[in-house]
């Protein structure tokens, strides 16, 4: 199988997988909760977890790590919360044209809770946003940007540093939906000056159910907590609750702290690697790709921005995504077809569907020429 | 002949192709060959909407039969729409409510049924049963 379809999720690498099994077959205890060896192993195993995260991004200190069960939940905890605390009706939130659904829905559900405005920065044909177009759009009742690292349709690795300056000009909030982002490189939230940072672990070579949201303490802190239960109390009476402190105030119920450990796993997996090495590699990936795709008759790329991560969507004149998709699934290899969890990219090129491939650090150049002859193959068929 | 029949003559074509992007290569030749649905009714009402491909379904119900239209956007899809087509229109409530589309399963093609396929297939076959159920329905009660 050649697998193409990194955006959606990566490949586990073996560590991760056996850094879970190990742990679940060895210590497994419910954290922060009793005495004795099998709790406390695996509550040490779950904050070094957050160590190693809170180190990989750089942030000031472990309690502004919080692990979800993935940016989705991620995203939904801070529109929740946040919008809770700092949102009133008639405020703006600006998100971009480019945003999975996961970066859209929840401002939307959140903005129609509240009574408040949802206003979109849009993108020029390269797939760039427009940074003349977030001038005009920033109010003084703007209250927070939710902006992706990188789009999972287009591949364009986004301006956030700009983003966040203009931003921070105006004191408004950013969040980066790092989903894409991380995966591809190291995130410094310190030198970005991100307000909230969000990643998925499985699509970082780590499991499923398990994610990120960082955030600047000074937010958190002022933020309500997003579910109610265990873990995130202080004190319970039937008048009155009192809640635990950051980040245990939003991790309600038992956490996934197997997936937490895993993510960690993975993370040091990717930091056994040479960084520069890593990010030349997936560039080389991406640069042959496009090449050879470009040479292919009828063949349109979405996105083709200066600065892209290993992204690559797609259309051939003729021929159904759908087609491609299942045609180059009996020739084992795996892309992804459809809607690709962003209905308005679609709707800007005008499309009902696309085809992408998207690259890890584990493919090869030569996956990339079977991937093309491939599609060179399937052509003669239509 | 009988939906068995034609069924089975459809199994027995597949079964000629050894390799699999053959059987792929004719689904694609019989989408291609395919007469479109009557512009008139590729419209929203008539859609049954896969994620991954979209599938129109008109109906029409004249002595007895039902007379089915249907076209997918996506050529393999309508490949197996063609296929339907073949078997079920122009039959009699009954006979569409007591076959299965077990073709389907036979040429090896069955995952293009499975729910996770969103391709609309599914969904088309179900819709096909409902409209010949309601029409059973109506000429029970007629008679």
């Amino acid at each position: 199988m050649v697998y193409l379809d990194n955006a959606a999720t990566s490949q586990r690498p073996v560590q991760v997988i056996e850094r879970m099994n190990e742990f679940s077959l060895k210590t497994n205890g419910n954290i922060h909760r009793a005495t004795h060896t099998f709790a406390n192993k695996t509550t040490e195993a779950f904050e070094q977890a957050r160590e190693i995260v809170r180190s990989y991004l750089n942030a000031t200190e472990s309690a502004e790590v919080i692990f979800t069960s993935g940016t989705t939940e991620s995203i939904n905890l801070v529109a929740h919360s946040f919008g809770d605390a700092f949102i009133h009706e008639g405020d703006e939130v600006i998100v971009t044209e480019m945003e999975h659904h996961a970066n859209i829905v929840p401002w939307q559900m959140m903005c129609e809770r509240i009574g408040a405005k949802l206003k979109v920065i849009p993108f020029n044909e390269k797939g760039e946003l427009s940074m003349d177009a977030l001038d005009s759009l920033i109010t003084d009742k703007t209250k927070i940007i939710a902006v992706t690292h990188v789009s999972n349709v287009l591949g364009t690795v986004n301006c956030v540093a700009t983003i966040i300056e203009k931003a921070h000009l105006k004191n408004i909030p950013v969040l980066i939906d790092g989903a894409q982002g991380a995966p591809h490189f190291p995130i410094d939230v310190q030198a970005l000056d991100c307000d909230f940072y969000t990643f998925s672990g499985h699509k970082i070579y780590g499991p499923t159910g398990s994610g990120v949201l960082y955030g600047k303490r000074k937010w958190l802190d002022q933020m309500p907590p997003f579910l109610g239960g265990g873990e995130m109390i202080d004190r319970v009476t039937f008048g009155k609750t009192t809640f635990n402190e950051i980040p245990y105030k939003f991790e309600a119920g038992t956490p996934n702290y197997v997936g937490a450990i895993g993510l960690g796993a993975a993370i040091e997996y990717i930091q056994s690697y040479d960084h520069s090495f890593v990010l030349k590699h997936e560039q080389d990936l991406l640069q042959f790709a496009t090449e050879k795709l470009k040479s292919i008759n009828g063949l349109t790329i979405y996105g083709e921005a200066n600065k892209k991560a290993g992204v690559l969507s797609f259309n051939i004149e003729g021929i159904h995504p759908f087609d491609l998709g299942t045609l180059l699934d009996q020739l084992g290899i795996a892309v992804r077809t459809g809607r690709l969890c962003a209905d308005p990219v679609m709707d800007h090129f005008s499309v009902e569907n696309m085809a992408r491939s998207s690259f890890a650090f584990y493919n090869t150049l030569e996956e990339v020429e079977v991937f093309y002859q491939a599609l060179i193959r399937l052509k003669t068929m239509f | 002949m009988t939906i068995d029949e034609i069924q089975q003559e459809i199994i027995d074509d597949f079964a000629g192709f050894e390799d699999w992007m053959d059987k792929y290569s004719l689904l694609i030749e019989l989408g291609n060959e395919m007469a479109p649905i009557d512009v008139q009714y590729k419209v929203d009402e008539n859609l049954i909407r896969g994620c991954q491909s979209r599938v129109w379904l008109h109906q029409e119900y004249l002595d007895g039969t039902i007379t089915f239209e249907a076209e997918s956007d996506a050529l393999i899809v309508k490949g197996l729409v063609a296929l339907l087509l073949k078997i079920y229109s122009g039959r009699t409530p009954h006979e569409i409510l007591a076959s299965e589309p077990r073709f389907i399963d036979e040429i090896g093609l069955r995952q293009h049924l499975s729910p996770t396929r969103s391709n609309g297939l599914l969904a088309m076959v179900k819709q096909m049963k409902l409209y010949a159920l309601a029409y059973e329905k109506i000429s029970t009660k007629n008679n």
